[in-house]
């Protein structure tokens, strides 16, 4: 039976009530996509929203806990994705697979069998140029393509197994803005050409500017689909990011003394920052003149989705990672909780003593006084009610919320057991559960309450509510302060004014 | 210029097993892994040569030499790529272990160190027409079969890598192997054969080291050629016909030695010997040519799957 | 650990010495399993290694400690380097060097009216700086061009053996001219034999207190604590603790070269009393099975050290006695490495090492 869609021809792609569960999460509870021929389908949603999940399952990557699909009106259960490249769905992930030493006909050829056939690559490209519209020169190497034409290879990679379901992963979220709108340009060729695209973006403007119809996802949901017609940049982003704002426990509002604010007093901002520029570490600039300050005693939310600069600011904040321009005034013991934790934060073979000592490790000098390390960390062990068998036991025996704490811990302390001058905290409480979560909440608090100048940064735009005493958003490498709602800082967050 | 032909006899003569071992290491570290072992897998494969060829003539030898460079391979692959244990120490251990069993087995079955054996070597063959070729052909032309066999290789080799989806394959794992593993390619499965070709190569190049060259057993033959086998990659910009030349020069250094003392000068040969090793280092700073490694290589490797 | 409570380490300790004893019975085991398999007499070939190594004071002092004392500076060498993540597989090239330089020294100073003391000092730091220079190589083209170490180093070896014999054929050979070696060094200048002691000579006490002090400053101060560190993670040093880890593992790949220097100014000072080429059987390249077994721990490599020197006089005595090849040895070497290895993997199970440097810069 084959699902008929508005134009009288089978649906591209039919998603129904689709489920999914990623060992505690549940990614997708109800989640359905319809597809029309010929059409860009704009996917919106925000960080965690299951957009990603959702194609992934599409593409064959993952398997469904419940639901169908269908592709091109015929059911579809792909076992991988080799299954649905055969089906002509094709993939552009965020992150590429490319071999940057070989060429793009190389990259293109991987994975085939028997004698490689550049000649037949290099007239399939040219012909792809042809009907496509884009031009890629078969023999450049890939690490000397600019990023957009990079994505372009990936795409070719796609188009050369003849797809015609396109989907494509935050595709904008590497390109510059001229680059995004050839390439939303030659989306819009490829749909009118009979295909089918489907865009996963948490770009308002974006979808609305080329998309025919829209889904928004919504913790796991399919919460609106509707056609471009009959949506408006209002009602996406409510659907977004929901209407809804219940007060969590111990949020701010409810009961936390607020004495610690005395605006009058402040003094000296802790951080500044003027116009400040910050590339990453290969040299792409991520942040653009970006001027904010940062005072005693507050706690200042950052949101943003994941990729628009604000680990690059983070970093820079904490003194990881230095400015290409501008002026940033901050202190010179930042504590740091970065959100790769094994790799960025512990030894994980190491004592939990050791790796208290990690910190301030590289200004040390002299004799090390273990028994005062073994002392400071069962202080603070207790402090944060960390279970563990005391400051020897090695840091991998630790469940990940009591490695946090412990990583929060040492970061929160100032190695002579004052008050640290400031810490920058990146998704603190990713993976942990609701009470780590609690404690971790609170900690950051109280290090603002004993005055220490706070950076928090959330994918999660409740938790950043929550803790916030001010919000900066990132959007694009631009960093903006914007009002402590969760209206205010959705719209900003997705680029809306 | 009588002098030339025998030196240039001596250059291709000492360069084949240079070679063989070569490309053994090319192809794995093209692959994105390192061989300290490759050393043992020689020193085994002359070891497997003697043996083989005590049994039963110079095919035997060969097989013997083979079976013995695999054997290294199997222990290399079972530590690197099943244990996950780290390259460099497990390839050093397997040369000691490498040292230590022919050694003790060599002394134990075939007498006292020193004992010279006679065993059937593999004498030269000329190639027609070819070996009569002024200046060249007594020298090129007039080699032991196992010779004319490494000539194949080169431009094999460099076919294989340029032209085929295995071998497009096997570089893209020494690049970027989870870009390869997307394309669907069995990473760890190109791994391992890479590593039992790199046995089987290096252990033909024992095998030469006996049957064509010395026509005995010397415990410790193998005399650093291993480790010269992965200076020779690295000087060849890890490409086919840049190993060619790089064993060609390892071969004509020492090959010099000779030569000058024969001609009785008192130049301090050490410096020839030594100059590929220096040539090396300056390659691998980048300032000889364009010696670009594979960008994995010598990387740990991911847990397994 | 150095981070562990007094009563703590106690039973560590306690532990540890249960583990050596049985890795010792292990050992034990192992080569009588392999001689059997040899269809030699175990009996002879255990009491020659036995009689070889630990059997007398004579070969306690002058076969076993006499060649643990290489073995220990270059054991704590390769430890060094390995702890931080560098891969010196260079230490016998830089022993080697290390040993020309003591020679150069010590046979320049009949030229210069000094005492022997002080010339047995200028040797053996002209030995360290040699070898620090010569793995200084190494360094710096790891630091600047992400060159692997493995490769730089293997190519140094080379490059310092031809020197060697170079030196010993030419500039530095002995006046006759007879023998690829340099002239001996003046008696005054021979490390003084230790009363009672055979051959063994005063280097052991330095290369002990070497060993000590290495241990401690790995163990105890803030330096040691960044080498231990960035051979863990180097992202997570560079991260959180905000260590410089280029500059931390250049000085560690300088230190190593140096005590691998010395290691072979010292041999020249008490054992060889010349320079020659195969000076060395191979010191640089057992240190680093010494290094591996002791855990990369400078105090821990004074028994493992202790027991290679043993292993290797033993095996010398297994051959004059017993007519058991001594390159059993060298096997039953490679296995406490493999063995070693297994049990490191086993135990890591499926966690990747933490980053080490590839041979390219990271793009």
């Amino acid at each position: 039976m084959t699902h008929v869609g508005a134009a009288d021809a089978p649906l591209a792609l039919d998603m129904r009530d689709v489920a999914k569960r990623y060992g505690g999460t549940q990614a997708l509870i109800d989640a359905s996509l319809s597809v029309r021929p010929g059409t860009v389908h704009a996917l919106l949603g925000e960080n965690g929203a299951g957009k990603t999940t959702l194609m992934r399952i599409a593409f064959g990557l993952e398997r469904p806990d419940r639901g169908t699909m269908h592709v091109g009106g015929r059911v579809a259960r792909f076992a991988s994705a080799a299954d649905a490249i055969e089906r002509g769905v094709g993939m552009v992930h965020q992150h590429f697979s490319l071999v940057p030493v070989m060429t793009v006909a190389e990259n293109i050829a991987l994975g085939g069998r028997g004698r490689l056939d550049l000649a037949g690559i290099r007239a399939g490209l040219g012909s792809l140029a042809e009907r496509r519209g884009f031009a890629l020169d078969p023999d450049a190497v890939v690490a000397t393509l600019s990023v957009a034409a990079q994505q372009r290879v990936e795409l070719a990679k796609a188009l050369m197994h003849d797809a015609r379901l396109l989907v494509l992963d935050e595709p904008t979220a590497v390109l510059a803005p001229g680059e995004s709108a050839e390439l939303l340009r030659w989306l819009r060729a490829y749909a009118d050409a009979g295909n089918a695209a489907v865009l996963i973006t948490h770009k308002l403007h974006e979808a609305l500017s080329v998309a025919d119809d829209v889904t928004v996802l919504r913790r796991g949901r399919t919460v609106l689909a509707a056609s471009r017609a009959d949506a408006s940049p209002r009602s996406l982003t409510a659907a977004m990011i929901g209407g809804d704002a219940e007060p969590s426990e111990g949020s701010r509002e409810a009961g936390v003394d607020a004495t610690m604010h005395d605006t009058g007093t402040r003094g000296e901002p802790v951080f500044r920052a003027t116009m400040v520029t910050i590339a990453d570490e290969r040299g792409l600039v991520r942040v653009w003149n970006a001027t904010t300050e940062v005072w005693r005693g507050e706690i200042v939310g950052v949101a943003a989705v994941d990729g628009n600069g604000q680990r690059e600011l983070l970093r820079a904040l904490a003194g990881r990672l230095d400015p290409v321009s501008g002026t940033l005034v901050r202190p010179k013991n930042v504590g740091f909780v970065p959100e790769d934790r094994h790799r960025d934060a512990v030894l994980l073979e190491r004592s939990l003593a050791e790796n208290v000592a990690l910190r301030g490790a590289g200004a040390r000098r002299g004799v090390l006084d273990w028994s005062a390390v073994l002392a400071r960390t069962d202080r603070l062990l207790r402090a944060l009610d960390v279970r563990a068998e005391g400051a020897t036991v090695a840091m991998r025996t630790l469940s990940g919320g009591n490695q946090q704490r412990v990583v929060l811990a040492r970061e929160l302390a100032a190695e002579d057991g004052g008050t640290p001058t400031a810490v920058v905290a990146e998704n603190p409480t990713r993976g942990l559960d609701v009470r780590a979560t609690a404690v971790v909440h609170e900690r950051l608090r109280s290090a603002a309450a004993e005055g220490a100048a706070v950076v928090v940064y959330s994918s999660d735009i409740d938790e950043v509510l929550l803790l916030a005493d001010r919000v900066l958003v990132v959007y694009d490498g631009r960093v903006r302060e914007v009002r402590a709602e969760r209206d205010a800082v959705g719209r900003a967050m997705v680029g809306v004014e | 210029m009588d002098a030339l032909t025998p030196f240039l006899a001596a250059t291709v003569r000492t360069s084949v097993p240079l070679a063989l071992a070569a490309f053994g290491e090319l192809l794995l570290e093209r692959v994105g892994l390192i061989n300290i072992g490759l050393e043992g897998a020689v020193l085994a494969g002359a070891f497997g040569a003697l043996v083989g060829a005590s049994a039963g003539g110079v095919v035997l030898g060969y097989g013997g030499a083979v079976m013995g460079g695999v054997l290294i391979a199997v222990l290399f692959g079972a530590f690197v790529l099943w244990l996950r244990a780290d390259q460099i120490i497990a390839g050093t251990a397997l040369t000691l272990l490498s040292i230590g069993t022919t050694g003790t087995l060599y002394r134990s079955w075939y007498g006292s160190a020193g004992a010279a054996l006679g065993i059937p070597t593999s004498a030269p063959f000329a190639i027609p027409g070819l070996s009569r070729l002024p200046l060249i052909g007594a020298a090129v032309f007039t080699q032991p079969p196992i010779t004319y066999l490494t000539y194949v290789l080169a431009p094999l080799l460099a076919w294989w890598f340029a032209r085929t989806h295995a071998g497009l394959a096997l570089r893209a794992i020494g690049e970027r192997p989870d870009a390869a593993a997307a394309a669907g390619i069995h990473v760890d499965r190109v791994r391992a054969l890479a590593i039992l070709a790199n046995g089987v190569l290096g252990g033909l190049a024992g095998g030469t080291l006996v049957l064509a060259q010395a026509g005995t057993f010397a415990e410790g033959m193998s005399a650093g050629r291993g480790f010269i086998a992965i200076a020779i990659v690295v000087l060849g910009g890890w490409s086919a016909w840049g190993v060619t030349a790089g064993a060609l020069l390892f071969g004509a250094a020492s090959a010099l030695q000779y030569a000058f003392q024969a001609m009785g000068w008192r130049a301090p040969y050490q410096v020839f010997l030594a100059i590929p090793y220096l040539l090396t280092l300056a390659a691998l700073a980048g300032a000889v040519g364009r010696a670009r490694p594979p960008a994995f290589l010598g990387r740990s490797l991911p847990p397994r799957r | 650990m150095s981070a562990t409570p007094r009563r703590r380490r106690t039973r560590l300790v306690l532990s540890q010495i249960a583990l050596a004893a049985l890795a010792l019975v292990a050992i034990v085991a192992a080569t009588a399993f392999l001689l059997l398999v040899g269809g030699y007499s175990v009996r002879d070939g255990l009491v020659a290694l036995w009689s070889g190594s630990l059997g007398s004071w004579y070969a306690i002092t002058s076969a076993t400690l006499v060649r643990a004392v290489p073995l220990l500076c270059t054991g704590v060498a390769v430890a060094i380097a390995f702890r931080a993540g560098v891969f010196n597989i260079g230490a016998e090239g830089q022993l080697l060097v290390g040993a020309a330089a003591a020679t150069a020294v010590s046979l320049a100073t009949p030229l210069v009216a000094w005492s022997g003391g002080v010339t047995i000092i200028l040797a053996l730091a002209a030995a360290a700086v040699a070898g620090g220079l010569w793995a200084g190589v190494a360094a710096v083209l790891r630091a600047r061009f992400g060159v692997l170490e493995v490769i730089s180093t293997i190519m140094l070896n080379f490059v310092a053996v031809h020197f060697v014999s170079y030196l010993v054929r030419g500039p530095v050979q002995e006046p006759t001219h007879a023998y690829p070696q340099s002239a001996t060094i003046a008696e005054s200048l021979h490390l003084p034999r230790l009363p009672g002691a055979g051959r063994l000579h005063a280097g052991l006490l330095l290369a002990i207190a070497i060993t000590a002090v290495s241990g401690w400053v790995v163990r105890r101060t803030a330096a040691g604590f960044r080498l231990m560190a960035v051979g863990e993670n180097p992202d997570a040093a560079a991260s959180a603790g905000q260590i410089d880890v280029g500059r931390t593992t250049t000085r560690a790949f300088l230190a190593s070269g140096a005590l691998a220097g010395l290691a072979g100014g010292i041999e020249l000072l008490g054992v060889t009393f010349a320079l020659y080429e195969n000076l060395s059987p191979g010191y640089g390249f057992t240190a680093i099975a010494v290094a591996l077994l002791a855990g990369l721990d400078p105090w821990r490599v004074l028994p493992t050290a202790v027991l290679f020197g043993a292993l290797e006089a033993g095996a010398g005595a297994m051959q004059r006695d017993a007519g058991i090849p001594s390159t059993l040895v060298t096997v039953i070497e490679a296995a406490l490495i493999l063995a070693a290895v297994t049990v490191q993997a086993l135990r890591l199970g499926r966690r990747p090492n933490p980053g080490r440097a590839s041979i390219a810069a990271e793009p």
